[in-house]
């Protein structure tokens, strides 16, 4: 059965990233301790937790630059480690610190990524994008001196080239006035509802995150230890809001607030 | 392999020069210098020499090839330190993109931009200079082809030297040339050097294209046995280089050098 059939299934959304028992050790320390979480076809999961969680250690092994110690990662059902190339044509991801090449234009950075990725019919693929993300009155305009909205549409026209089941969006946001933020959200909520895609979110924005995802994980020191929906989550474990939650997931110990949640 | 991931590399640098022809001049200018300056030298020499010996050909000749192998090797490292340098890191390896079809777009990146020098170079030693650089022959493929080699073998070293040592460690790569080109023999024959520095020129393929070069215009023989040699070590260098960028990779991957070197390039 295909990835696509999966997808059309009323009865059993296709999976677009299965995460189980993943681990990442350096030595005595422990990066990531035996995490496992999915992500459906058109669902958007936010990935949460205090600096040094294990989030970008997480994404980094899912984009394959990060060897995993313990553990499968399968994108559209396909293992990582195994077939590493067919697994990453079919993702793509957009992160703050990992801006296009700012000596390229739009269209040729979009040219660029689309090879890389073997997009079919790249041509038609790069206007459609430039459409879509009104980019096109930018198109000859190298990517260093666009402004941080103009490179985030950029950076996401670049993602979604290859039609991804999984995108990976690290603080996608980040940089962006609150107008180009909340475009760049319904975006991306379009993005997973009309095509389906399945989408790993980082943010520190929790009003964002409530507003955005379908689901969070909570990760501490390495484990995940919450995971639920956002608007519901807080109140499962007496806080306030999510930010409350995420604050006492940052400061106390893991066992003292799994106790709380019982 | 796939084709499309590797022309996207080639692509890259296609766009790079296109968008910034001021890099087009370094590519140009230096090999001219070294004609220009070389050409003069040996005018002198032969000036000096009475005719005895015509150094055209013997200095000038081993010069442009020196700098074809020195440019291909730079082709590679420079298309590397591309990325490095516009922070691409990230987004290149977490792309479908195998090592195998990163380094196969390397050469041909460098290929593109060493051309350019070396048409340039050959334009004016012929016609200022009066370089019959082909009248040498078959022989000459030959000489490229084993300093092509081995050019590609160094680039794809010194890459993964970079890879596994952090972006502080491109300093290393620009004086590499200049480290091995008293043992390659460029300019004089192998004979001159003493017994240690004979041994680890014997290692280096260049030292057989040079040596061999200079039999081929003095005594008239062509120098088979020597390429062949040449060849087969330039051939081994290159599998050995290819096989340490791959455990280079597979390091980086499993010590997470890669991913905290891209965070360090966006920082």
């Amino acid at each position: 059965m295909t990835a696509s059939t999966v997808r059309q299934s009323p009865a059993a959304p296709a999976v677009a990233l299965e995460v189980s028992r993943l681990a990442k050790r350096y030595g005595e320390l422990r990066a990531l301790d035996g995490v496992s979480f999915s992500v459906r076809a058109g669902e958007i999961v936010g990935l949460l937790g205090p600096n040094g969680a294990g989030k970008t250690t997480t994404i980094n092994m899912v984009l394959g630059l990060l060897a995993p110690s313990e553990g499968e990662i399968r994108i559209a059902g396909i293992d990582v480690a195994r077939r590493r190339a067919r697994a990453l044509a079919r993702t793509n991801f957009a992160a703050v610190y990992a801006a296009l090449p700012g000596n390229l234009t739009v269209r040729e950075n979009l040219r660029y990524f689309g090879l890389l990725y073997a997009v079919p019919e790249l041509g038609r693929r790069i206007e459609e994008l430039l459409a879509e993300y009104e980019l096109a009155h930018l198109a000859d305009t190298k990517c260093g001196v666009l402004s941080s909205g103009e490179q985030t549409r950029a950076a996401l026209a670049k993602a979604t080239l290859n039609r991804p089941e999984l995108l990976l969006l690290d603080e996608p946001t980040a940089s962006l006035d609150p107008s180009a933020a909340q475009i760049v959200r319904e975006r991306i909520r379009a993005l997973a509802k009309r095509d389906g895609c399945g989408i790993l979110w980082t943010s520190h924005n929790m009003a964002e995150v409530e507003s955005v995802c379908d689901r969070v994980l909570l990760l501490s020191r390495g484990r995940l230890l919450l995971e639920g929906d956002p608007r519901t989550l807080p109140q499962e474990y007496g806080a306030e809001s999510l930010e409350a939650l995420f604050i006492r997931v940052a400061r106390e110990p893991l066992a003292a607030l799994m106790e709380a949640g019982r | 392999m796939n084709w499309r991931p590797i022309a996207a590399v080639v692509l890259r640098q296609f766009y790079l020069l296109r968008g910034s022809p001021v890099r087009l001049v370094p590519m140009v200018t230096w090999v001219a210098i070294d004609v220009v300056l070389w050409g003069f030298i040996t005018r002198y020499l032969n000036a000096v020499s009475g005719g005895r010996v015509d150094f055209v050909p013997t200095l000038l000749g081993a010069v442009l090839l020196w700098d074809f192998c020195v440019r291909i090797m730079q082709g590679v490292t420079t298309a590397f330190l591309e990325d490095v340098w516009s922070r691409n890191f990230l987004n290149l390896f977490a792309s479908p993109l195998s090592i195998g079809e990163y380094i196969a777009g390397l050469v041909l990146s460098s290929i593109m931009t060493s051309v350019l020098g070396i048409a340039v170079m050959v334009a004016l030693a012929t016609t200022v200079f009066h370089l019959q650089l082909f009248t040498v022959g078959l022989p000459l493929a030959g000489f490229f082809a084993v300093l092509f080699l081995f050019g590609i073998g160094l680039g794809v070293l010194g890459t993964g030297v970079v890879l596994r040592f952090g972006p502080a460690s491109e300093w290393l790569l620009w004086p590499l040339p200049a480290l091995l080109s008293p043992f390659a023999a460029v300019f004089y024959p192998l004979s001159t050097l003493p017994g240690w520095m004979q041994a680890i020129a014997r290692l280096l393929p260049p030292s057989y294209v040079f040596e061999g070069m200079r039999a081929l215009l003095l005594d008239g023989r062509a120098p088979v046995r020597g390429l062949a040699l040449g060849a087969a070590i330039a051939v081994v260098q290159l599998l050995a280089a290819s096989l340490i960028y791959a455990r280079v990779y597979r390091h980086v991957v499993q010590s997470g050098l890669l991913a905290r070197y891209a965070a360090e390039n966006a920082a």
